[in-house]
């Protein structure tokens, strides 16, 4: 059994905005009944072409029947322009998010809407871009290669939930793989390296950070922390107040205290104590 | 809201009377099997009676029961004997259709070397059988062939394939789970190697199996340990619910002997009728005349079988589907797939299964209810228009 949220069960009970608008300024048709879900969006225009008026019909699930129903919400009183720029990932969270394996519900509804502004704007029908790679489904690289990146997705699974592509037969997985690497590699983040301390730095840091996060929270036990010097990475510390007689005091200092100071100053950071 | 449960093939009410029966075993016969003292010996004399009542089932010697988890680890405890009791020959054949304890075993199966033949089955589930005698040879371990299908309700003709099976020396399995208790079974006369079962898809609990071995069968245990179950499957003895599956066998038997099956047959009967001739474009899936007695699958055309589902259980009726969309899955179930139901009818299936304690009044208010709903629906459907021509 799925979990859908009450609003996408709202929306799959009382679907808004049901059926064939005849006299539509545009029309987005995506599926098809052999994937398992279908959906035809209709929209009108006012004379400040806004979108007046939004309509669907929809063959699938109960996610894929919400998502447009939402979807025909979303999109009313807004221009082209605000329109076009509606994502899946918008239309998972006005329903307040989607079972991670009913995403592509969500892309389907963002695919019905482009499709319909660009029948609207008689843009040529989009060619199938790129070369298909799941056979099952008809997915291209293209398609997968957009979904990865605006959804930030890393495995196949992902790509699967979001666009079907390798739920079939499973032999594009390799393909699959291939694409979401290409897309790692070019934008993984280079990690920034945090600039290195200098010394003195490093020292003003660590004692504002014992002032300022540390004693606070040291004090509630009635105890404090003293620092006596740092060497390299070796934070020495002396214990005082009501911490000094505590048995649990190595921990406090091992736990706490050293995880703080790694957090707020550097990771190699290691505090000792000293009588 | 009343619950109308007709999803008695995933799993099934535990009688009264079983769980009459298997509550002292959890309190006062708390005792095990295998000591020595009276305390624990009495419930070994329980156990004992309870493997009767089930051999009686299904035309079995007792000391040919064993007991496990599971259908699932009953499918598996037989095909991985076969295997290592004839460790040159690499030919497993199955269904297409079966139950993923076979089907997933034998895929894995498939990547450690061994062949695997799934034979076909045609448009009415009907299997192919000359297909499966062509197949076989002699390197063929075991053959594997469910008895009754757990989706479309579809019967197996097992004494045939058994006998012919058997007379080319080659060992024999079938998977039982959906059969056992709906259909009068007896292994003695079919001539069945091994064949598993499952007590909560007859009134039993969750958690209990059985694997039958017929008497002089090569084998070889899964669950090695103690010498519980003859040393064919080590461990403690899930006692109370062996106490339970013992009961339900014998309430199914009498059940079978009364005809008690005839009722459940004629409303599966009934409610499958008024859906066809009130819902246009819908048509049952699988052979209306070899069926289980308490199942119906009905293609419900150009809708969507978790939709129908979701607004069926607002009126607390519980059935299942094949459609892709409730498994997690993105194809319809394999066993519509083998049988090449068209996409327009697969993704709308819903089965409806039975048991002896469904009454006429809840068939009426699925009739009443489920028509709407695909109405609605088919509303909804850009292709149901398409399709009227409208």
């Amino acid at each position: 059994m799925w979990e859908y949220t009450d609003k996408v069960k709202d929306h799959f009970l009382n679907p808004r905005n049901v059926g064939v608008m005849e006299d539509a300024d545009g029309v987005g048709e995506v599926g098809s009944i052999a994937c398992g879900d279908a959906l035809t969006f209709y929209f009108k225009l006012d004379e400040n072409n806004k979108i007046k008026d939004a309509t669907f019909q929809t063959f699938g699930c109960a996610s894929a029947i919400a998502s447009s129903s939402a979807l025909t919400e979303m999109v009313k009183g807004l221009t082209l322009e605000e329109a076009q720029k509606i994502t899946n990932e918008d239309i998972a969270d006005y329903l307040g998010g989607l079972p991670k394996e009913k995403m592509h519900c969500s892309v389907m509804g963002r695919d019905a809407l482009e499709k319909a502004i660009s029948c609207y704007l008689h843009e040529p029908e989009k060619k199938v871009e790129g070369e298909i790679v799941c056979e099952c489904f008809g997915v291209t690289d293209r398609e997968i290669e957009r979904v990865v990146r605006e959804n930030h997705l890393t495995t196949i699974d992902d790509v699967t939930d979001y666009v079907k592509a390798g739920g079939g037969c499973g032999n594009c997985h390799d393909r699959i793989q291939e694409i979401i690497d290409e897309i790692l590699g070019n934008e993984r983040p280079v990690r920034k390296k945090a600039p290195a301390l200098t010394n003195l730095q490093k020292i003003k840091l660590i004692e504002e950070s014992i002032e300022r996060e540390i004693n606070p929270t040291l004090k509630k036990d009635a105890g404090r922390l003293e620092l006596i010097d740092v060497d390299g990475n070796r934070v020495l510390v002396r214990l005082g107040g009501s911490c000094a007689a505590c048995a649990k005091s190595p921990v406090t200092l091992k736990h706490y205290v050293e995880s703080r100071l790694r957090e707020l100053v550097s990771p190699e950071l290691v505090v000792e104590e000293v009588q | 809201m009343n619950v109308i449960y007709v999803d008695n093939n995933a799993t099934t009410m535990v009688a009264p009377e079983v769980l009459d029966a298997m509550l002292p075993y959890f309190s006062i016969n708390y005792g095990n099997p295998s000591s020595m003292h009276s305390f624990g010996g009495n419930v070994a004399g329980a156990i004992q009676t309870a493997r009767e009542n089930l051999a009686n089932l299904i035309g079995a010697a007792p000391e040919e029961i064993v007991f496990t988890s599971c259908g699932t680890e009953s499918d598996g405890t037989a095909i991985r004997a076969a295997i290592e009791s004839y460790p040159t020959k690499k030919h497993l054949v199955t269904s297409r259709v079966e139950h993923p304890a076979i089907k997933n075993l034998y895929e894995a199966l498939s990547k450690k070397g061994y062949r695997t033949t799934f034979v076909p089955v045609d448009r009415s589930g009907k299997l192919d059988i000359d297909y499966l005698y062509n197949s076989l040879s002699d390197d063929t371990a075991i053959v594997s062939i469910m008895w009754g299908n757990n989706e479309t309700g579809v019967i197996f003709p097992i004494e045939e394939i058994s006998r012919e099976i058997k007379s080319r020396g080659i060992l024999f399995h079938t998977d039982a789970v959906q059969a056992v208790s709906k259909i009068p079974i007896n292994v003695g006369e079919t001539g069945v190697d091994m064949l598993s079962l499952s007590g909560h898809k007859f009134h039993s609990p969750k958690g209990i199996g059985a694997l039958y071995i017929r008497k002089g069968t090569k084998f070889s245990p899964f669950m090695i340990g103690g010498h519980q179950e003859r040393g064919r499957r080590g461990g403690t003895e899930n006692t109370a619910s062996i106490i339970g599956l013992g009961k339900a066998a014998e309430l199914a038997a009498a059940h079978l002997a009364d005809h008690g099956y005839d009722r459940v047959n004629r409303l599966r009967d009934k409610l499958e009728q008024a859906l066809l001739a009130k819902v246009p474009n819908a048509m049952v899936n699988g052979d209306p005349k070899n069926r289980l007695p308490n199942t119906t699958s009905v293609a419900f055309e150009y809708v969507e079988g978790e939709a129908i589902l979701l607004m069926m259980n607002e009126y607390g009726i519980c059935a299942s589907s094949g459609s892709a969309c409730t498994s997690g899955s993105l194809e319809p179930s394999h066993v519509l797939r083998a049988m090449g139901v068209p996409f327009t009818a697969a993704h709308g299936s819903i089965r409806f299964s039975l048991s002896r304690y469904n009454t006429e009044d809840e068939i009426d208010v699925i009739l009443e209810k489920l028509p709407p709903i695909i109405e609605r629906l088919r509303a909804l459907s850009p292709f149901w228009k398409k399709a009227m021509g409208t």
